[in-house]
């Protein structure tokens, strides 16, 4: 067991866990900040995406112990992030969302997506929401949603 | 000379002629030998290069100088999981990075292998054809020592980059896998592949003979 001081959401943190233990774990159980999704556990499908130091992570294969002190952001406070509350409301716009469980994840991933690539074309936005996967295949209403706050962020 | 009452000027000439027969009768020493410095330290070099290659075309290193818009894993060098792309420098996209997921060391309690600067090579140090084959010895060795393609490393720069690169000295602590199981090891191990390398780059880096396919 070890302790960690961590930065979420702006916040310092402090948790005592095992320096193997996966971020998603700590977010969820330790943090209690259910928001983020486990999906598979081995990265395959971007359910867990968070933020961390402004990069796309997938906290469910990174353990806690290499975290150090980059700023972690998730689901829950990315709405106080413009480009972050721009997507969440083209999602709730284009009715982007069925059963959810995989949306913290793609929100993520768009968000990290139009902070690079403020004009993203069709492959762009395949080729960076491609690892994100969606069983309800809202998949191109996700397409649509990034492209209409694509828009309203120019 | 002693003269005596039987040498005279004609005997002394016919002994310088004779020595000069014997001159001409008698090669440079270096021709007469079959296995000549420049053939030996080429073929040194050569037989160093061998063991290069070995190292270069195992799947630690393979995986990620392909030919393809993304990388592969495991031993069997399958296509990379989760539909990550190359990108435009080798480092995946937006939302989809190789950071985001390979961290700065391997993640065993994940599988997640990691390193400094976890990248792909770029396509112009790709060692496999388009049609995931490997290069054959002859066309790797080309492919290495073009410095239009090599991000202009000479030898000595060819042999800081084997001996000290940190993502390269990866493939020797590749970590576990998802399955808990440690990861093949190159051939060799560096000390031995850097040795190799020093090698063949004393060599002056000579390349076998052969096209693509041999």
């Amino acid at each position: 067991m070890a302790t960690y001081q961590l930065t979420i959401n702006g916040q310092r943190r402090e948790v005592m866990t095992d320096p193997s233990t996966p971020l998603l774990w700590v977010l969820r159980e330790d943090l209690k900040l259910t928001g983020t999704k486990y999906g598979c556990g081995v990265s395959a499908c971007g359910a867990c995406t968070v933020h961390v130091a402004g990069v796309a992570t997938r906290s469910c294969m990174v353990p806690v112990s290499m975290i150090g002190d980059r700023p972690v952001v998730t689901i829950e406070a990315i709405g106080q992030d413009p480009v972050g509350k721009v997507v969440q409301d083209a999602w709730v716009s284009h009715d982007v969302v069925q059963c959810g469980y995989c949306q913290s994840g793609q929100i993520m991933s768009a968000v990290a997506l139009l902070k690079h690539t403020p004009n993203p074309t069709d492959q762009n936005i395949e080729e960076s929401m491609g690892g994100n996967i969606c069983r309800c295949g809202t998949y191109p209403r996700i397409r649509q949603a990034i492209k209409a706050a694509a828009q309203h962020l120019q | 000379m002693i003269r005596s009452r039987t040498t005279g000027p004609r005997s002394l000439i016919v002994v310088c002629a004779a020595f000069v027969v014997c001159l001409v009768a008698s090669p440079p020493q270096a021709e007469q030998s079959p296995a000549s410095p420049s053939a030996d330290r080429r073929s040194d070099g050569l037989a160093a290069w061998q063991q290069v290659y070995m190292v270069l075309t195992h799947q630690r290193c393979i995986n990620c100088h392909t030919a393809t818009n993304y990388p592969q894993q495991g031993d069997d060098r399958h296509r990379h999981f989760a539909n990550v792309v190359r990108g435009p420098e080798g480092r995946g996209v937006p939302g989809l990075h190789c950071a985001t997921c390979h961290q700065e060391a391997n993640a065993d309690s994940t599988g997640a292998p990691g390193s400094h600067n976890w990248h792909l090579a770029p396509l112009s140090m790709a060692w496999q054809d388009p049609h995931d084959q490997l290069l054959s010895s002859a066309e790797l060795c080309r492919v290495l020592t073009d410095r239009s393609k090599n991000h202009d490393m000479d030898g000595s720069a060819l042999l800081q980059h084997h001996a000290e690169d940190k993502l390269v000295g990866w493939a020797w602590e590749p970590g576990r896998g998802l399955n808990g199981l440690p990861r093949t090891l190159p051939p060799l191990s560096r000390p031995q592949f850097a040795d190799a390398t020093r090698r063949w780059v004393e060599a002056g880096t000579p390349c076998p003979p052969g096209q693509a396919g041999e």
